[in-house]
């Protein structure tokens, strides 16, 4: 954690700014172990998080399904495992044994 | 709040520390704010510090998880096999192995396929990475890392270098040469650097970026030449095990697997968890992007490999038989997205219809369990990597 926290610039600087003291303690949940005030800003993020999920806009299945469908039929063809290649155009071939003549 | 706001993404100087990052442009009361993402994150727990304490907030987050529950459950007005009932069923499935690699003296564990659609590069267990030309079955590069257990090895898009990382904690760039005697190990250059081990890697569009997937439980993307931390990822809380990049040259998305269950999809630029999945049962070995970018496969140790689309935000089908009970290990789809293949402890490949949901083939053929597998470029063959010490070519 000592090694990411050196290489992350732009984390450094608010606990430079005396008056972002909320910020240090933020800074510091990364490493330090799970005290009363880092369990509060823990559990912040995760219904930050939540919130953020549930806002996303969604499909319905049928819908999406369709589209997956349709994708599959419009590349089916481009799909030499699946339509199979002849011997002859597959690059992987058995290799024939030459001899000279 | 959360209903009115909206979140894009940009580039330039945050209004409130200044520094030149990804912005996050936020309108809170239709007032515009661009902030960096850190500087969002400051500004949001100082309003939510207001009188809150954990047992609110954990009601709170119990309440979310119940809601977006229903809205997901709302969604789900048809299953995926049913809707393709109607595509006409797979013809008899014939492919075997073409090619047989040996030459690795331990247990594969990763292998990647070159651009060029006939290199790949392996990786082992004793240290080793070698460049194959899948063709002619030429080694055309090896090089001995000091550590053991090389985890994850990924080939760069313009073909001249390979990334690979392990039980180092690092993970490293190997220019290559057309100069057979060239000794790689001179020119190799560190670009990541993790508290654990390093369990997946991939170059993004360019060769100037690589992200990473690590023990530690984050992800993390780097530039090569500088070897700078350009984000961070965090979200997981076990070991995050696989990683996939959206397909699309525009996307800016990836999606990681970890033993938390969970499997996450994110944001390249502002370092965001978009979305989130839960439902395996057990550790998620392999993630893979299907090949339209609207879904993604993964694959786990609770012997089931599961199919998710993004847009519908759920689960849409399983595919698990109750004759598999090993844990899968890894996925690839085909050109058009119908087969998803993977690999399982067992030591079998199942071949599975992606849209009815049933078993196509098996094939039969390493004698350990397979490791990874990876469709070629131009989708005419599979190659697996097992811990039987060789791989497969299949076509």
């Amino acid at each position: 954690m000592e090694i990411f926290g050196s290489n992350q610039t732009e984390f450094n600087h608010p606990a430079q700014n005396p008056t972002h003291s909320s910020a240090f303690i933020f800074f510091h949940k990364k490493t330090s172990k799970m005290s009363g005030s880092s369990n509060l800003v823990a559990m912040k993020k995760v219904v930050q998080q939540l919130r953020f999920e549930a806002s996303i806009n969604r499909v319905k299945v049928s819908q999406a399904a369709a589209d997956l469908q349709q994708f599959c039929m419009q590349n089916a063809l481009q799909d030499p495992l699946l339509t199979g290649v002849s011997s002859s155009t597959n690059p992987f071939r058995p290799q024939k044994v030459c001899s000279f003549l | 709040m959360c209903d009115q706001t909206f979140v894009a993404a940009t580039f330039g100087p945050c209004e409130s520390c200044g520094k030149a990052s990804p912005l996050m442009n936020i309108y809170i009361k239709t007032e515009a704010i661009n902030f960096c993402s850190f500087c969002v994150e400051l500004m949001t727990c100082q309003v939510l510090q207001g009188g809150e304490s954990v047992a609110s907030l954990k009601r709170e987050s119990d309440n979310l998880k119940k809601k977006l529950e229903e809205e997901r459950g709302k969604l789900n007005d048809i299953e995926l096999h049913q809707v393709a009932e109607k595509s006409e069923v797979l013809g008899a499935f014939a492919i075997k192995t073409r090619r047989l690699l040996k030459g690795h003296g331990n247990k594969v564990l990763c292998m990647d396929w070159c651009k060029d659609k006939r290199r790949l590069v392996s990786s082992s267990q004793d240290g080793k990475v070698i460049v194959w030309d899948a063709f002619t079955l030429n080694k055309e590069h090896g090089v001995t890392l000091p550590c053991t257990w090389v985890m994850a090895c990924a080939y760069a898009p313009s073909g001249c270098a390979v990334a690979c990382g392990g039980l180092d904690n690092k993970c490293s760039v190997f220019p290559l040469s057309l100069d057979k005697n060239e000794n790689l190990n001179a020119k190799k250059k560190s670009v990541a650097m993790h508290t654990n081990y390093v369990s997946g890697c991939t170059f993004t569009s360019s060769d100037m970026q690589i992200l990473t997937s690590s023990g530690d439980g984050t992800c993390a993307l780097w530039d090569v030449e500088s070897g700078q931390l350009l984000q961070s990822f965090h979200g997981h809380t076990a070991d995050v095990l696989s990683l996939d990049l959206a397909p699309s040259e525009t996307g800016n998305t990836f999606v990681s697997g970890g033993s938390d269950m969970k499997a996450n999809i994110w944001d390249m630029r502002s370092g965001q968890n978009i979305q989130s999945f839960e439902t395996h049962e057990s550790d998620i070995n392999c993630v893979k992007y299907y090949p339209s970018g609207d879904a993604f496969a993964s694959a786990s140790d609770d012997a089931t490999c599961r199919f998710f689309d993004l847009r519908a935000d759920r689960e849409v089908a399983i595919y698990q038989k109750d004759s598999i009970i090993f844990g899968a290990s890894s996925v690839d789809f085909s050109l058009s997205g119908r087969l998803l293949f993977a690999g399982y402890n067992d030591y079998t490949i199942n071949v599975w219809d992606v849209l009815k949901g049933t078993r196509v083939s098996v094939l039969f053929g390493h004698e350990n369990r397979v490791s990874r597998l990876r469709v070629s470029p131009d989708g005419t063959a599979l190659c697996s990597a097992s811990w039987d010490n060789t791989l497969r070519i299949w076509s």
